[in-house]
C-alpha cells in the first residue's frame, strides 16, 4: 500500500470546457518547430543547417554550456528555417515535415540490465535530457549530476488538466521501461511517483515508490510532492520528469526510436471540441484547436492557464506542455456595477470571499477571461497566498527577498524548493496583481548566476 | 454604459501627454478606472486572474464601517438632546430619531467631507508628482478619521491632522502599502499631542460648552467620556465619595453601564461608542475574509486578560472594572476591528498576528489604566504595535528559517554517518 499525503491548501479553479476522455488524432502539421525558449537557460548551438534532410531523432542543436545535451528533430523532413529574434537569439527551429515519418535508429538497450553509464549515454544521445528538469532552479538537468531522487508526478491537478489514464493508455509498457531506466540514474531516493488516491493507472508499475496525494491543485505539482515526501535541502539536486516523457524514454531505449508523441488535453470555454488530441512534439497549435481559427477575441494558451504561454497565430505547442486552452480575451473595459469591482460577481471565480463564489454550488463551472481584473498595486492585503501555497515556506517573505535582491534571504527562506509554477495560484489570488511567477523566475536566475 | 465609455474615450486625448489638461491625467485616470475596470489583459504568468482587486477590498471595509457611522451619527444627536434635557434616558431610543440623525449628520458630514477632501487632494497631488495611479488606501482612512474624532473638533484641526497623517505617515514612505503606522491613528495622535487642550474637555458632546454657559445643560452633566471619568478616579481612595459616585455610573442603570456601553448610547468619538455596531462590522470583515480574525480575537483576549490581571491586583477603583466592561469602553472595540487589522501596518505572518493582536489588546488596557494622562490607550497601543510588528514578524520568519536549517543539518549528518 502506498502512503497517502493529504494536501489541504490550494484551490481548484473550475473552468468551463473540460476536455472529454475521447482521444482524437490531430491533423498533421506541415511544419514542426523546436523552440529553445521552452527550455529555460539554454543557449543553442546549431548543428543542422537550413536545407538539411533530417530523420526524427537527428540533432538540431546542442546546449552551448552542456554540449552533451542534444535537442533532436521530432519529425522527418527538411530544416526550413532558424527563426531569430532580437540580438539574433534563436526563437524556433522549423522543420518542414515530409510525411514519411522516418526515424533515425538508436541502439536498443534492456534498461533492467544496462549500466548507469549506458543508460545515461543513450538518453543523452537520444535527446531525452532536455525533458528532464532539475530542482533547484527548475531548469533542464545537468547530466553530470547524480540526483538524490527522480520525481514523476503521475497526475496533473491544474485547471483543464489531462487525464493521465487517457494519456498513457496503451503506453504503460514503455512507461515501465522508462521508470526502470530512471531508477538507474537516481541516487538513494530512487524514483518517486506521485499518484491520485484510488487511481489504478500505475498499479502495475515496479521500481518506483508510489505516494498518493489527495487534495486540490497544486497537489499535482511535482514541487509540492517533493516538499511533502523529502524536501530539497541546500546542495541537493533532484530531477523531475513528466510521465509522457518517461514513456518516450522507454520507447527510445527499447525500440530505438525518438518518438515524441503527445496526448494533449485541449479545453477552455472557447474551444469548439474539448478533448485529448494526439500530436507530435513541436506541432503547430492550430492542430489542437478543433477547427477553430485564431481571433483577437480568443486567447490561445499552450500549457495550463495558470502557467502556460500565450500563442500567436502560426505558433507552436510548447515543448514542455501537455495541455492547451482557449479562453475569451478580456480587452473590454468592465463597468463597475455590471461587471466591475462593485458587481455582484456571480460569474467571477474568486478565492476571496468578497465575491460570492464560495456560496455557490461547487459543481458550477466558470468562464474566465484574460482581463487582469484590476490594476497593479503595492502589497496591501496579507494572508492571501498562504491558503493556496502548500509549502512550509513563507511566500510573501520569499517574494520580498527576491524583490530586494537578497540572495542570502532567498536561500534561507527556501527558494531551492520552489519553481515559478508553485506560485501560480498565489498569483491568481493576488489582490495587488503581482507577477509572482516572473519574480520567482528572476530570483532563481539571480541565485543560479550567483552560484556560478 | 457604452455611451459613458465612448464619452471617456472622446475626452481622453485632452488629458493625455500634450493635451490641454494633461496635468489632471491622474484625476481622469482615477475616475475612469473607478467606473471601468480597465481592459488590461494578462501576458506574463497566469492567463486568468481572480476578480478581487484593491477597490473591492477597500469597499468591503467601507461597508463594514457603515453600522458604526450610522449609529455614531444618531448618537451625536441623542447625546446632544440628552445634555440639554430635551429627552431623558427613559425615552425610547427611537424617540425623535430623525431629529437626532439630523443633528448628527449636521456635525458628522462636514468632518467626512473635510477628511476626504484634504486626504484625497493630497493623494492626487502626490500621484501627479510621482506619476502613479491613485491608490485606494485613503478610501478607508478617509472614513476612519472622522469616526475617531470627537464631535465638536474644529474642522481646521481635522484638515490639519489629515494632511499631517497622509503626508508624514504615508506619502513619505511611498504611499499605500508602504506605510509603517496606521494613517487614521496618526491623525488622531497628531491632534492628541499637538492640541491637548482643545482635544480634552468639552468637545465630546455637541455644543456642551455653550449649553453650559447658556444654562441649558442638565444639572450634573459634565459631558466627559467614560474613560475621562475613570481617569479622574486614579490616585484617590476607592472609598472617596467622588470615586464612589463615579463608579456608580458603571453599575447597571448608571450612565456607563455595560448595556449602555455595549449599545453605545454614551458620549465618545463618533464611531467608537457602539460595540454592537462595530461587531456587526467585524462580522462583515471576518465573513468576507478581509479583516484578520486572528488579530481581532487575540486583541480581545489580550484586553480581557490584562483587565483580569488588574481585577486581581485591584489597587484602585479603576482596576476593579470587570474585563468585559473594560473592552466595551473607549476606542477598544473600534481599534480592535478597524485599526489593528490594517494589513499594511499589522504583523503579516499568521503566528505574528496572534502575538501582535494579543500584545496590542493587553497594552491598550495597561496604558489606559496605569497612565490616566492617556485615557485613549488603544491609540497608543496600536501605534506602538505598528512599530513593533516588523520585529514580531522577523522572529516568526527566523523560526521558519531555523526549521529549514535544522533539516539541512540532519540531512548532512545522515550523509556523514
Amino acid at each position: 500500500m502506498s502512503r497517502t499525503i493529504r494536501i489541504r491548501k490550494g484551490a481548484d479553479i473550475r473552468l468551463k470546457g473540460r476536455p472529454t476522455a475521447a482521444v482524437v488524432d490531430a491533423p498533421k502539421s506541415a511544419v514542426y518547430a523546436i523552440q529553445p525558449t521552452d527550455f529555460h537557460g539554454v543557449t543553442p548551438k546549431m548543428e543542422a543547417k537550413p536545407g538539411d534532410r533530417l530523420q526524427a531523432g537527428d540533432v538540431l542543436f546542442r546546449d552551448k554550456n552542456k554540449p552533451r545535451v542534444a535537442y533532436l528533430s521530432p519529425v522527418s523532413g527538411v530544416l526550413k528555417e532558424v527563426v531569430r529574434g532580437e540580438k539574433r537569439r534563436i526563437l524556433a527551429v522549423e522543420i518542414e515535415a515530409d510525411g514519411a515519418d522516418g526515424f533515425r535508429s538508436f541502439p536498443v538497450l534492456d534498461p533492467a540490465r544496462a549500466s548507469r553509464e549506458q543508460i545515461l549515454e543513450a538518453l543523452l544521445e537520444g535527446g531525452m535530457f532536455p525533458f528532464i528538469e532539475q530542482r533547484p532552479f527548475a531548469v533542464p538537468a545537468d547530466p553530470s549530476d547524480r540526483p538524490r531522487a527522480v520525481y514523476i508526478s503521475g497526475f496533473s491537478s491544474a485547471p483543464l488538466a489531462p487525464d493521465m489514464s487517457v494519456v498513457l493508455a496503451g503506453r504503460l509498457g514503455a512507461f515501465q521501461a522508462g521508470v526502470t531506466a530512471l531508477a538507474k540514474l537516481a541516487g538513494p531516493g530512487g524514483v518517486q511517483l506521485g499518484v491520485r488516491p484510488g487511481d489504478d493507472t500505475y498499479s502495475g508499475i515496479e521500481g518506483a515508490t508510489a505516494t498518493a496525494f489527495d487534495g486540490p491543485h497544486p497537489a499535482g505539482n511535482v514541487g509540492v510532492q517533493i516538499h511533502w515526501t523529502q524536501p530539497i535541502n541546500k546542495g541537493e539536486v533532484v530531477w523531475t520528469v513528466h510521465p509522457e516523457d518517461v514513456v518516450a524514454m522507454g520507447h527510445l531505449l527499447t525500440q530505438g526510436e525518438y518518438r515524441m508523441d503527445r496526448v494533449v488535453a485541449a479545453g477552455g470555454s472557447e474551444h469548439p471540441a474539448p478533448g485529448h488530441y494526439r500530436v507530435r512534439l513541436g506541432a503547430r497549435m492550430d492542430a489542437l484547436m478543433g477547427g477553430a481559427s485564431y481571433s483577437d477575441r480568443v486567447r490561445v494558451v499552450s500549457g495550463d492557464v495558470l502557467t502556460g504561454t500565450e500563442v500567436h497565430p502560426g505558433g507552436y505547442l510548447g515543448a514542455q506542455h501537455h495541455q492547451m486552452a482557449m479562453l475569451p480575451e478580456g480587452k473590454e473595459p468592465k463597468f463597475l456595477l455590471t461587471e466591475g469591482w462593485l458587481s455582484p460577481g456571480l460569474d467571477k471565480f474568486s478565492l476571496s470571499r468578497a465575491f460570492p463564489t464560495w456560496l455557490l454550488p461547487k459543481s458550477k463551472e466558470y468562464t474566465l477571461d484574460t482581463n487582469n481584473n484590476g490594476e497593479h498595486r503595492a502589497f496591501v492585503v496579507t494572508g492571501q497566498y498562504e491558503p493556496v501555497f502548500p509549502f512550509e515556506i513563507l511566500p510573501v517573505h520569499l517574494v520580498k527577498s527576491i524583490l530586494a535582491n537578497d540572495i542570502d534571504g532567498m536561500e534561507r527562506l527556501g527558494i531551492y524548493e520552489v519553481a515559478p509554477e508553485d506560485f501560480a495560484l498565489c498569483e491568481y489570488a493576488c489582490t495587488s496583481k503581482m507577477e509572482l511567477q516572473h519574480i520567482v523566475r528572476e530570483g532563481l536566475d539571480m541565485l543560479q548566476t550567483e552560484l556560478g | 454604459m457604452k455611451a459613458l465609455h465612448q464619452l471617456l474615450d472622446r475626452v481622453r486625448p485632452n488629458f493625455q501627454e500634450g493635451g490641454k489638461l494633461s496635468r489632471f491625467w491622474v484625476v481622469f485616470d482615477a475616475l475612469e478606472t473607478f467606473a471601468f475596470t480597465p481592459g488590461h489583459v494578462t501576458h506574463k504568468g497566469t492567463h486568468v486572474r481572480d476578480g478581487i482587486d484593491l477597490k473591492r477590498t477597500m469597499f468591503m471595509v467601507i461597508v463594514a464601517l457603515i453600522p458604526a457611522l450610522l449609529f455614531g451619527t444618531w448618537n451625536q444627536g441623542h447625546q446632544y438632546l440628552l445634555s440639554i434635557g430635551e429627552i431623558t434616558t427613559a425615552d425610547p431610543l427611537t424617540y425623535r430619531i430623525l431629529e437626532k440623525l439630523g443633528i448628527g449628520a449636521w456635525k458628522v458630514l462636514p468632518l467626512v467631507v473635510v477628511s476626504y477632501g484634504v486626504g484625497l487632494g493630497i493623494e492626487f497631488w502626490f500621484a501627479g508628482i510621482r506619476k502613479h495611479a491613485i491608490n485606494e488606501g485613503f478610501l478607508v482612512s478617509g472614513m476612519l478619521i472622522p469616526l475617531v474624532m470627537p464631535v465638536d473638533v474644529p474642522l481646521w484641526m481635522v484638515a490639519l491632522a489629515t494632511a499631517f497623517a497622509v503626508v508624514i505617515a504615508k506619502e513619505v514612505f511611498g504611499g499605500t502599502g508602504m506605510n509603517i503606522v496606521n494613517v487614521a491613528l496618526t491623525a488622531r495622535a497628531f491632534l492628541f499631542f499637538a492640541y491637548p487642550k482643545q482635544m480634552s474637555g468639552e468637545i465630546w458632546i455637541h455644543n456642551v460648552g455653550a449649553s453650559k454657559v447658556d444654562g441649558m445643560l442638565v444639572d450634573g452633566y459634565t459631558g466627559a467620556t467614560a474613560l475621562g471619568e475613570l481617569a479622574g478616579t486614579v490616585g484617590k481612595s476607592a472609598s472617596d465619595p467622588a470615586v464612589v459616585a463615579t463608579m456608580a455610573q458603571f453599575e447597571p442603570g448608571g450612565m456607563f453601564s455595560w448595556a449602555n456601553a455595549f449599545f453605545g448610547t454614551i458620549p465618545g468619538s463618533i464611531g467608537e461608542t457602539s460595540s454592537l455596531a462595530i461587531l456587526i462590522g467585524a462580522a462583515i470583515l471576518i465573513w468576507t475574509g478581509i479583516g484578520s480574525w486572528r488579530i481581532m480575537l487575540s486583541f480581545l483576549l489580550g484586553g480581557l486578560g490584562m483587565a483580569f490581571l488588574f481585577n486581581l491586583a485591584a489597587a484602585n477603583a479603576y482596576m476593579t472594572l470587570p474585563p468585559l466592561h473594560q473592552v466595551v469602553l473607549g476606542g477598544f472595540m473600534f481599534g480592535m476591528v478597524f485599526m489593528a487589522t490594517d494589513p499594511v501596518t499589522a504583523a503579516q505572518t499568521d503566528l505574528g498576528k496572534w502575538i501582535y493582536g494579543f500584545l496590542g489588546g493587553a497594552l491598550s488596557i495597561l496604558i489606559r489604566v496605569v497612565n490616566p494622562a492617556y485615557p485613549e490607550g488603544v491609540m497608543m497601543a496600536i501605534l506602538f504595535m505598528n512599530v513593533v510588528a516588523p520585529l514580531i514578524d522577523h522572529y516568526v520568519v527566523q523560526g521558519n528559517v531555523r526549521r529549514r536549517e535544522k533539516r539541512w543539518l540532519s540531512a548532512q549528518q545522515q550523509v556523514a554517518s
